[in-house]
């Protein structure tokens, strides 16, 4: 019984080690382990200009242009409180559209602007039928 | 807790059991399947993509069950060297694998049309892959354990250690910011539809008593091996 | 309609790959009671 009793300690107390090591790698590795920067991030701690980064955040409403080469579009990212212009030549992915997520991979250039060579759209935790987001969304998420 | 202990005792429940629980999950898929792929709604965004839902999610909570039952067997194992938990441990292994294995396949063919990628690392796919590395690190400790019955110390200590993989995959996607989207279901509730939440509940049920009949099964062929080595022994003997 | 590959693809895998890790298992399972019964005949006599 005292042998068992021993073990049970001792597990409880690997699984509380176990834990605590584990909230503490975590807590050391929460900035490089995100996948993106946002644009306040940004304009909080500015990046050099050419230095490849991930720029996460919403596509503005409305902000979409088509530049007049035909392959160039123009858009803005923004989260709560600033947003950033970006350029991207290409396909973009199925999901990519107004007031949704994007990840964008790319730099910025001398104009401030971020010259994205990739694209991901980012999708957020809602599921619904089309009619229900007409209904939820007045229509503003549906092509 | 000894109520399974005797091996005897647990075949005459695990016999009778796994084929109810594997035909009514193999019925319960069909249906939830088929509801999933021809009936339930398509997404307002993803259109019929969202499908990959009803076979992508079921995978993922099976991965990470499994694992929950190798942290629960590997404790009973440590601290009461349940005669049963080392051979649960091992039965559960290569299906919470093939889970895993397929919770990132398929996440990753719903990914390139959706997101516009196969993979990227970030906070969810990394910790899920990892998960798969760990299943692989207890299989090989496990068949290094010298008794078949029970698991060495290494490998329940590795049990224990690598669950806190779970909570980190179940948070990445709200600790960090990822491409995978957050929790869509938590104990507030669901941001899925209803019309699409019970094909999901259907599916996942499903496959998670075919898991159940699977991990019987191969703890049934544990023990019948254990049976045949020391009939084989006791024959040599004589 | 271009995503049913995509779809197809997924609950391809899914199912398969269930149903193959079920017959695995059941074929050693059922192999081995086998021969714990042909084992425990041959003892008795």
């Amino acid at each position: 019984m005292k042998a068992k009793h021993q073990r049970l300690t001792l597990a409880i107390l690997a699984v509380i080690a176990v834990i605590g090591a584990g909230f503490l790698a975590l807590y050391g590795l929460r900035d490089n382990a995100a996948l993106f920067r946002t644009p306040s991030e940004i304009a909080a701690a500015p990046v050099p200009v050419g230095q490849a980064f991930r720029l996460g955040g919403m596509v503005a409403d409305g902000s979409i242009e088509h530049l007049p080469d035909g392959v160039t579009i123009r858009f803005l990212v923004e989260d709560e409180t600033a947003s950033l212009p970006v350029l991207y030549s290409g396909i973009t992915p199925d999901l990519f559209q107004e007031n949704s997520g994007v990840v964008a991979e790319g730099a910025l250039n001398a104009g401030g602007i971020f010259v994205a060579e990739t694209i991901l759209a980012k999708h957020d935790e809602n599921y619904m039928p089309p009619e229900l987001a007409e209904r939820n969304l007045g229509g503003e998420a549906s092509q | 807790m000894h109520i399974f202990a005797n091996p005897t005792r647990f075949l005459s429940i695990a016999r009778p059991l796994t084929p109810w629980l594997f035909w009514g999950g193999v019925a319960l898929v069909a249906v939830a399947l088929v509801q999933g792929l021809f009936f339930a709604p398509e997404d307002y965004l993803q259109g019929d993509l969202v499908r990959n839902m009803y076979v992508h999610v079921p995978a993922a909570w099976l991965g990470m069950a499994g694992w929950s039952g190798i942290l629960v067997a590997s404790i009973m194992q440590l601290v009461w060297r349940h005669p049963l938990a080392g051979i649960a441990a091992r039965a559960i292994a290569a299906p919470g694998a093939l889970f895993t294995a397929l919770c990132l396949l398929t996440g990753s063919i719903w990914g390139r049309p959706a997101w516009g990628t196969w993979w990227v690392w970030d906070g969810r796919l990394t910790s899920m892959l990892i998960l798969l590395f760990l299943y692989f690190g207890f299989m090989a400790l496990a068949s290094a354990s010298d008794e078949r019955a029970s698991i060495s110390r290494i490998a329940a200590i590795f049990g224990v250690v690598g669950a806190i993989n779970i909570p980190i995959i179940r948070y990445s996607v709200v600790w960090w910011n990822s491409l995978h989207q957050a929790p869509s279901i938590s104990l507030a509730g669901s941001t899925i539809d209803g019309s699409m939440l019970w094909p999901l509940f259907g599916s996942a049920l499903g496959f998670t008593l075919i898991f159940a009949a699977i991990v019987l099964m191969r703890m049934r062929g544990i023990i019948a091996d254990i049976r045949i080595e020391a009939r084989l022994r006791r024959m040599a003997e004589a | 309609m271009a995503h049913w590959p995509y779809i197809i693809a997924c609950y391809a895998l899914t199912i398969g790959g269930t149903l193959g890790m079920a017959i695995w298992s059941y074929a050693a399972m059922r192999a081995r009671e086998k021969k714990v019964t042909a084992l425990r005949k041959g003892g008795d006599e």
